[in-house]
Order: structure tokens, then sequence, then C-alpha cells
């Protein structure tokens, strides 16, 4: 699907489909409600000042910056291994996944490419710190919608791969393991064989939270139909991952755009999508990822290559003047570093295109008509990471 | 001995002396267990965690330093709360939860006040609590107070009615309103007969418990009816102005009210405090009679709690529509059912 050419048709058309949700045939005074920067739906500091007409919200502005730590103006005064350490932080559920499309570009700046067994590594690693992310998210979801064991026994499982991450790269978290041609460490011993064990539990929980959750009526009723994004809208805003895929548009970087480096061709999986576009249709959608990311890598660690995890690169790395941009399908959607480099050992500019900070650009739009629940199925639905909005 | 506590016959003060200290004794080691076994440990176990370890032998006394912890902090109230209003409320609310105690009979004797109509007076004083919440939520000067007050108010109407309506198939069958008198007809009467296990009137009246179950998580504010307290949308609501020893009240409230409606489930529904075997006319009942109770009421509350620590929110308008449009019909039919079975039978 593509998305509609005019904007201004697409502007009218998402004006009136707002326009009509909300009531205006009875209305009382209004009040403001400020959510926010310290409130436990937006899990950081996101503030949300919604206009509330009884419990109908009438428009919600989300407000970021709270939480902005510079990190676009502290790469330029950082060396590239340096850097990396830093954009860790920026999504920090899903660690690795940041630190790879950095790398990818200034690997093509520099024109090296990391040795097969660094590549497979690394797109499990991937995969690994999605189903960190993804499996949190789950949990939390159900915790915002008042459903508590949910949060508990996602933080339970997801212990399950965090320990794969460490066990592999030193940091449950922040691993800081990817470099610029290869990767710091090869494998620990029987890391493949546990590995395997973890995605044998991660599987086993997604199908437990099905039951538990995602099949719950009630758990349906709450997100079935509310916040319903149509497909234009949400290419219109730029929205991406899970989110776009929810709203039936068939869309994923690991299939179409995939960048050289990472082997998702090796691997049998499937892109999920849902017609619905709805809070449900986004939770189902990274329910069926979750799976896919744990199958992508139970297959990639039985194909995984021998050889060096490093290829030949100097040891003060100076990157060739040019300019980059590498985006990667991130946990939360497209994730880009467009880096510029002028052939020093820092690069003079760095753009962070984080997906989280396109995604709640919607939250005005989506929010509006709902109620003060749904505002809270529809935030917690959206899936944002306040590092990675502010960054 | 059993002679001694019959003709045990204290003058008015004295009585009513030890009825007050009592119930008052009563209330919060009610809300202790409560919390300590459900809230705690219980949770715990179902969300694969370990709970409190650390205060008394395995945690057990954790509520007890957190009640003391409580104590301890200042007494604070937001600057533009209508502070007379805001203080009184969680005594309000605790009040309603005390009155409660005053009907429920612990044996045929071990009750405060042995109410002809029982039943009604316990349904009509705990929808007194809404008053002090309401009271919380207007003098708290916040928004968020605000509307978990309103939405308290709201979901009063939803599901005061159902529960009404749930309970009148037991007084139906029962033939009265009495507590101790519905006790008396579940223990006495037989199935076909056979009176191995007296006529507990769950086994007819299925229909009213789960009516009576689902209204009181919805008294109790507890999920998937939270939504007034609901911690994700207006974080806790009423109470989120409220510290220290006040809120220790609405904690202690909610608990005691917890305990006091599974007693209730347990009086109209599963037989009270009297075991079927032992004529309720028996001595013994002075001492079995409340921990018969005991063990129906810890049964119920696993009920209540266990939907509430697995099920998600309802929103406040999915509440009014279940309560009006099926809860309410269902016990309609319930209550012509049993009507019409009752005259004919």
């Amino acid at each position: 699907m593509t998305a509609i050419s005019d904007p201004q048709s697409v502007a009218a058309l998402a004006a009136e489909a707002v326009d009509n949700r909300v009531n205006l045939d009875f209305e009382t005074e209004g009040m403001t409600l400020n959510m926010g920067p310290q409130h436990p739906a937006t899990h950081g500091t996101l503030r949300i000042i919604a206009r509330l007409d009884g419990e109908q919200v009438i428009s919600a502005e989300p407000m970021c910056g709270y939480m902005h730590r510079g990190y676009e103006k502290l790469t330029e005064v950082r060396t590239y291994p340096q850097i990396n350490a830093l954009i860790n932080r920026i999504d920090w559920l899903g660690s690795f996944a940041n630190e790879v499309p950095f790398i990818l570009a200034a690997e093509k700046l520099m024109g090296v490419e990391a040795p097969p067994r660094a590549q497979w590594i690394r797109t499990i690693l991937f995969e690994m710190s999605r189903i960190a992310n993804i499996s949190l998210f789950l949990g939390d979801f159900g915790l915002q919608l008042g459903g508590m064991t949910a949060g508990f026994y996602a933080f339970r499982d997801r212990e399950w791969v965090l320990n794969q991450i460490e066990s592999a790269t030193g940091g449950r978290f922040h691993p800081n393991f990817d470099r610029i041609g290869g990767l710091k460490d090869d494998l620990p011993k029987g890391w493949i064989e546990s590995s395997h064990t973890a995605m044998d539990k991660l599987l086993a929980f997604c199908d437990e939270l099905e039951d538990l959750l995602v099949g719950n009526e009630i758990f349906q009723a709450r997100t079935r139909g509310i916040g319903v994004i149509p497909a234009e809208i949400a290419l219109s805003y730029g929205l991406s991952g899970a989110n776009l895929r929810a709203s039936g548009v068939d869309w994923d970087l690991r299939r179409d755009n995939c960048p050289p480096g990472l082997v998702y061709d090796k691997a049998d999986w499937k892109v999920w999508t849902h017609p619905d576009g709805d809070c449900f249709a986004r939770t189902w959608v990274r329910l069926q990822e979750t799976r896919e990311a744990a199958k992508i890598v139970k297959q990639l660690l039985d194909t995984i290559p021998s050889g060096p995890v490093m290829a030949k690169v100097p040891r003060i790395i100076k990157v060739p003047e040019g300019e980059a941009y590498v985006a990667t399908e991130n946990p939360l959607g497209e994730m880009g570093y467009y880096v510029v480099s002028k052939g020093d050992l820092v690069p003079f500019r760095v753009k962070i295109r984080s997906a989280s900070f396109n995604n709640i650009s919607i939250v005005p739009w989506v929010a509006r008509g709902a109620y003060v629940p749904d505002l809270i199925s529809i935030l917690g639905s959206l899936y944002f990471i306040l590092g990675d909005i502010d960054r | 001995m059993t002679l001694l506590l019959a003709s045990f016959a204290p003058p008015y003060w004295l009585s009513t002396l030890i009825k007050v200290l009592v119930v008052s004794a009563v209330v919060p080691t009610t809300a202790l267990i409560l919390g300590m076994v459900f809230l705690f440990k219980i949770m715990s176990w179902m969300q694969s965690r370990l709970g409190p370890q650390e205060a008394g032998p395995r945690g057990t006394l954790q509520l007890l330093a957190d009640g003391v912890k409580f104590l301890q902090k200042e007494d604070i109230a937001p600057n533009g709360a209508d502070l007379w209003v805001f203080k009184v409320a969680p005594l309000v609310v605790l009040m309603s939860t005390l009155l409660l105690y005053v009907a429920l009979p612990a044996s045929m004797h071990l009750v405060v006040a042995d109410l002809d109509v029982g039943v009604f007076f316990v349904l009509a004083i705990s929808s007194l609590s809404v008053i002090g919440v309401l009271m919380a939520g207007w003098s708290s000067a916040s928004k968020y107070s605000l509307m978990g007050a309103l939405r308290a108010a709201g979901q009063l109407i939803a599901y005061e009615l159902p529960m009404v309506l749930a309970v009148i198939g037991v007084v139906i069958q029962a033939g009265t309103m009495s507590l101790n008198g519905i006790v008396v007809a579940q223990n006495e009467s037989a199935i076909f007969g056979w009176s191995g296990i007296g006529y507990p009137y769950i086994l007819t009246q299925f229909l009213g418990f789960f009516i009576f179950i689902a209204a009181v998580q919805a008294e109790l504010t507890q999920p998937p009816f939270d939504m007034p307290v609901a911690e994700s949308e207006i974080v806790s609501g009423y109470q989120v102005e409220y510290t220290g020893f006040r809120f220790l009240i609405f904690f202690l409230a909610e608990f005691a009210t917890a305990f006091a409606f599974a007693a209730i489930a347990a009086v109209l529904f599963l037989g009270g405090w009297a075991v079927p075997w032992l004529p309720v006319s028996s001595d013994w009942y002075y001492v079995l009679g409340p921990i018969v109770l005991f063990a129906k009421v810890m049964i119920v509350a696993f009920i209540i709690f266990w939907v509430r620590f697995t099920y998600p929110r309802f929103r406040e308008d999915q509440l009014q529509s279940l309560a009006w449009k099926v809860l309410i019909p269902l016990a309609l039919v319930n209550i012509v059912v049993t009507a019409v079975l009752k005259v004919v039978l």
C-alpha cells in the first residue's frame, strides 16, 4: 500500500475522521489534565497535556524533551568506539539493536565488511534484543490495563534472553559489543545450546501470555476498535515498525531493505501484518514478532559459520570523508543513523532517526475523541521508550 | 464452661464496651490477615516471585512493619484542600466498614447486633463508603482524585443493584432476612431428605453467588473493576493525595471490607459459621463458629483475590453495560426462578 500522494487530502481525511469521534452535542466545561512528566502510564518522562470533556479527550498533546540528553551533539566530540557506548542508552530495552545501524553506517563509510561469523552473531544478538524489548512490552501493556500478573511473567521470562546477552557480551542492558569490522569477542562455550533453551522458554512464554492476556475478553474489550490508525494516516505520520504493520502495511526493513552485514535472508521467517490498526492489532503483531524473532535466532544458531569475528581494521579508526545513512528494523521501528564524516577521529555530524519520536507524533490525532482509559491503551500500544523519543 | 458462657449476662455498659472493643480489634486484624496472606503471599506465589521475606518469620510481619511506617509519616494535606472534609473522609470510609461488622454473626450469640433485617443492613451500610470516597476526591483539590471519586460514584449505581438482586434469591429461599436465620436455614434443611452437608445455597443460587462476587469486586474497587483507583490511568484516584495515617485508614478499610464481604458471601451461600453435622444450637459453636466462618471466608477471599490478580481492568462504560445488560437481567431471572420453585416445591 502506498501513501496518498497529496498531503492536503490526507490532512482533510484525517481531520474529518478525528472530528467524527468527538461528541460535541453534550459539551460541558472542559478540564485540562496534565499527565506526566511523572505518570505511571508514560513509563518515563513524557508529558501529555489532555483537554478533557468529562472522560473524553478533546485534545492530547505530547510534550517531549524532559529526558533530552543531547546525544546527537555529544557524538561530535567522541570517537567512533566511544559513540558506541553512548548510543546503547537510546532504546535501553533493546540496546544492542541501537549499536548495529551506527556500526553499519561507519563500516559503509570505511568500506570494510565484518566476517560471516560476526554477521551471524550480530543478527542473533539483534533479534535477542528485539525479544528482550518486546517481551517486556507484552507484559507491561497488561500492567497498564490493570492486569498485574502479566508484567511479572514478562520480567521472569525476559531474564532468559538477558542472561544469554550477558553471557555473550558481558552486559545485560548495555552490551557495547559491536565493533567496526566485527565483534569484540567470540561466543562463549556452550552458548549456542543454552540459547536454544532460552528461545524455547520464550516461545512457551508467548503461548502463556496469549492465554493469560491477549486472549482475555476484558483485554480484547479494552483494545479492539480502540485507537484505530488507518494505513494512509500511519504512513503520512511516519509510523514504522509494528505500529505500521498493525495498520496493514506490509513493510519490514529486515526483509525489504536489509543493509549488508545482517543475514536475515539466511533464515526462513514471516512478516506479520494485521488489517485492523487498533490497539489489539499492535499487540498481536508484536506477539507474533517475538515468536518470529525466536525462530530466526534458532535457525541462525544452527547455521552459524566458523571463522574469525573481526576483520582487519586499523587500531585507530579514522573514517574517510563522506556521508552514509543506514537504517534497520529495530524493536520499536525504523532506526537510522545519518553519519557525516570529514575524515577525523570523530564524526562531523550524526543525525539519529529514532522510531519512537515519529511513533508518538500520531498521539494528538489518534487520542482525540478517545476516553481517558483508552488514552492509556493507545499510549501503551504505540509503545515508545523515552530514551528513544528524546535521545 | 459452656454453662458459664450461656448464663453470662453482663450489664448494658459492659456489654457495649466489650462489643466496641471487639469490633475495633477485629477490623484491623482481618485487614492484616487478608493483606498478609493474599496481597503479599498468594499474590507473589501467583506472580512467581518471593514476596516479603525479612520482617518476621518468612516475612509474616511485613504488613505490621508497613503499618508502623505509615504511622510515622507526616500528615500532609495539599494546598487548596478542603481541610475538614479531607481529614474526615477516611474516617467515613472506615465507619462504613466498622458498621458492617456489627451485623456479621460468628456464631448464634457471637454477634454484636442480631438484626432481623441483617441482609438489608449490611448491603445498605456498605454503600456508605462511597460518600467518604466522594468527600476524599472532592476535597483533595486534585483532578485525578476528582475523576476517581466520580468514577466510584458512577460505579456504585452499576454494582449496587445487581448485588441486592442477587441476594434476594437467598432471602426468598431462606424466608428470612436475618443473617443468623439464613445460616440456620441452610444447616437445618436437607437435600432430598439427605442432610449430610445441610443445604448450602450455593448449590441452587450459584448464579446469585457469581453475581454477588462480581458485584463485590466492584464494591471493593478491585480489578477488573478498579477504575476509581486505576493506578495506570488516574494514579490511585481518590487516594492520591493521602499520606501516612490517613492512607493507612483507606488501606485498612479496603481489606477489612474485603473480609466482611467474604464473610457475608460465606453466610449467604456457604452456610456461615455452622457445619451441618453439629446442630446449630450446640454450645460448641462459641469456639467452633468463628473458626468455621474464618475457613469459609478464606475460601471466598481466595476467589476474590484470584480474580483481582489475574484480570485486566474494564472501562467505566463497559462496567455499566455489563451491570445493566448482563448482571441485572440474570439476577431478575434468578429471582423469578427461585420464587416459582419456592412456591411449587
